[in-house]
């Protein structure tokens, strides 16, 4: 069976040990974890988990259930099977400028819509968000320019509304 | 109310009779409130993981929750194998931890260990307790989860100041946790569809795991099989959960399962298991499990479903009420008995011939004590009717073979975790709450020296039970494997010293007695069985007997090894 990327959605109690009992049981059953995002919701009893992970269908149903099995988890949703629904990172990206490439860098902002959120003598620090498709690309482009640092949020998602006609 | 008086009343309103643990600096309090409640037993062990061990055997033969109760660090550490044994079984237990007081925690104070930390992955659930105010709901939540839905061990960690702080005392009569809603009820069209699949079946088996026991379904599920002339197979969790005498029995499958009940389930053409969940000693290699078999997969936890093997339908739920639903389609439907037996006559005449081609069986021996033997004789002499626990190994597997079970909760074993030492001291917390019951251990010489101490919790608490040490001298199962895969290279299997087992239990003030020939075998066992106190029977058996058929781990179930 395919590897597929899943987004899941996690509901959970906003509880001391919550996220090492989840982190936990990717660690003892041998699932991956590519990002990982947490924060509270409007419901300060309730955290919101965003999760990356991957395997064949068999797997994620695994996972899925192994979490729907913790006491403090309240909900799980696997995004990526939702008909629509929208999903962003951000990063910043601490990139070297120049003299000769300041110019190159800030076009570059103004394509992908990043703003620059420091300046120093030789460096600017971009923020950009959007699919990951996007950052994947901005990264590739200042890559050759030259990246010093770069930190992600990792993946949010959330499902579309229904439009009605 | 201090924290202390709150955590005893908690047990008391829980209905908590006996309570099995060992004291220390960080418990203190609460063992102070226990001297002055006398209607909770409290059974001091000798070693921690006696105490989890025996509330795990309480739970087991009684179905209640069992309680332990030990001190912070070392003595929460040392119940960590005991938690783990009754995660890997589903036992419903409640280990009550003290813990530094909160102020410290974090600080490597003397004897801090973060147990919530350790125990994450072996309990359903834990606590830490910060505040004294939290007690009653978090005690009447620890034992809600340990006993509710797909059973298991809860930890709560007990900060010595939290039991010493002052609170009002709230008990909650209910309790209700957004985040846990176990499912009880099947739903009716999945029954319906096994209900279908095995009326179209023509070589069924039904396939019995410790879910059966756990969910009290061994009622429905004889009528279920009796009426529809239903196979039937056990796992070592499921035996007991169907009489092992009814003619239908078909005993264990599996490692060591009897041929015809692998035979039956490699060639069948349905799989209804009921609270099983396919592990790898049931299935052996995946790949090759019943190939021709559809699956109907009746499991409390979902996440047992669709795990090892596919399965065609799945039934989430109480194995009781789904196995009552199925029942009631049967009788709606009303398909004359005869029809069914019409309809399986075939497929039972192949498993008669499999059944004739290799029964259970060894070889008899004038010289050597034939430990399967030593079990046949207990079984006769007991009528089948003891709570037998086992230790881990050949001891285990010969009396799974042997020792007829033909009622739930009379086998007390660690089938998933395969924990030594586990044997005994679950004997003590069977016959705790078996007062009258004659209560046996199963052992090996290597398992029953893992938690020998607890013969003195045994003699303190006047438990007669009776000890069956198997004794051949070696690890017998792990040299079985050096015999059959590492062409006889005994290493570290042979004790070279081995304590007077007889000697022993005098040292101890219990019986001791001693058969080194088949015909002392009865009488042995018979002066045993009369004893009314702790007795420690020493069997020495045939040193390298095997226990057969075996299924070579990674191994199709249909490639046995056969004596």
């Amino acid at each position: 069976m395919a590897e597929k990327k899943h987004t899941l959605s996690v509901l959970v109690e906003n509880t001391p040990g919550a996220l090492a009992r989840i982190a936990g049981l990717f660690s003892g059953r041998g699932f991956n974890i590519d990002s990982l995002c947490v924060a509270e919701t409007l419901d300060p009893t309730l955290s919101h988990l965003t999760l990356v992970t991957r395997g064949d269908e068999l797997i994620i149903e695994q996972i899925i259930k192994q979490l729907r099995r913790l006491i403090d988890v309240y909900k799980v949703v696997d995004v990526t099977e939702e008909e629509e629904f929208v999903e962003r990172e951000m990063a910043l990206i601490k990139v070297r400028a120049e003299k000769e490439t300041r110019a190159e860098v800030l076009r570059m902002c103004d394509i992908f819509r990043c703003k620059v959120v420091d300046v120093s003598p030789r460096t600017y620090t971009i923020e950009v968000t959007g699919p990951q498709s996007k950052l994947q690309a901005v990264i590739e482009l200042l890559k050759p320019i030259g990246i010093k640092e770069i930190v992600r949020t990792g993946l949010i998602a959330m499902k579309r509304e229904k439009k009605s006609v | 109310m201090t924290g202390a008086q709150m955590i005893v009343e908690a047990l008391k309103r829980e209905g908590v009779e006996v309570i099995f643990g060992y004291p220390g600096g960080a418990v203190i309090d609460i063992y102070d409130e226990l001297y002055k409640t006398p209607e909770i037993k409290h059974v001091l062990v000798r070693h921690e993981q006696g105490a989890a061990h025996a509330a795990d055997g309480y739970a087991r033969s009684t179905g209640k929750v069992g309680v332990c109760l030990v001190t912070s660090g070392p003595g929460a550490t040392n119940t960590v194998t005991g938690i783990a044994t009754a995660y890997m079984d589903s036992i419903p237990v409640v280990i009550l931890t003290g813990q530094v007081p909160t102020k410290l925690i974090g600080n490597d104070a003397f004897q801090e260990v973060d147990i919530t930390g350790i125990t994450r992955p072996c309990t359903k659930h834990n606590f830490l307790v910060k505040r004294t105010e939290d007690l009653p709901w978090v005690l009447k939540a620890a034992f809600h989860i340990a006993r509710t839905g797909r059973p298991g061990p809860v930890l709560v960690d007990l900060p010595k100041d939290v039991q010493q702080g002052k609170a009002e005392f709230h008990w909650p009569e209910e309790i209700r946790l957004r985040s846990y809603q176990p499912v009880y009820d099947p739903h009716p069209r999945q029954v319906e569809r096994a209900y279908r699949l095995l009326e179209s079946s023509t070589r069924p088996v039904v396939l019995v795991g410790g879910g059966v026991i756990a969910s009290g379904a061994h009622e429905e599920l004889l009528e279920l099989a009796e009426r529809l002339h239903l196979p039937v197979t056990m796992t070592l969790m499921g035996l007991g959960g169907f009489p092992g005498t009814h003619p239908q029995s078909l005993g264990m499958l599996g490692m060591h399962g009897t041929y015809y009940a692998n035979m039956a389930v490699a060639n069948s053409d349905l799989i209804l298991a009921v609270g099983a969940r396919f592990d790898d000693r049931v299935t052996g290699k995946v790949d090759a499990f019943a190939p021709m078999a559809k699956i109907i997969h009746i499991d409390i936890d979902p996440t047992s479903i669709q795990k090892n093997v596919r399965v065609d339908v799945p039934i989430v739920g109480d194995c009781k009420r789904a196995l009552e639903k199925l029942l009631q389609i049967v009788k709606e439907v009303g398909r004359p008995e005869k029809i069914w037996r019409e309809q399986f006559k075939d497929w039972w005449e192949q498993i008669e011939i499999w059944k004739k081609r290799y029964p259970l069986t060894y070889k008899q021996d004038t010289e050597y004590i034939k430990p399967q033997f030593v079990i046949e004789k207990l079984y006769e002499l007991t009528r089948g009717e003891a709570i037998v626990a086992t230790e881990v190994g050949q001891n285990q597997m010969w009396t799974a073979q042997y020792y007829k079970f033909d009622r739930p909760r009379t086998l007390i074993t660690s089938g998933g975790l395969g924990t030594m030492g586990f044997g005994f001291p679950a004997a003590i917390g069977a016959q705790m709450g078996n007062p009258g019951k004659l209560v046996i251990d199963v052992a090996g010489d290597g398992s029953i020296q893992m938690n020998i101490q607890e013969m003195a919790t045994a003699m303190e608490q006047g438990l007669p039970i009776k000890v069956i040490i198997l004794n051949n001298g070696y690890l017998g199962m792990v040299r079985q494997w050096q015999e059959l895969f590492y062409e006889r290279r005994y290493s570290a299997v042979k004790f070279q010293v081995l304590p007077d087992f007889v000697k022993l239990a005098e040292a101890y003030g219990a019986l001791g007695l001693r058969a080194t020939r088949p015909e002392e075998v009865e009488p042995v066992l018979k002066q045993a069985l009369e004893s009314d106190r702790l007795t420690l029977v020493d069997i020495h058996i045939a040193p390298e007997e095997g226990v057969f058929p075996m299924v070579p781990a990674g191994r199709a179930t249909t490639e046995m090894i056969l004596v």
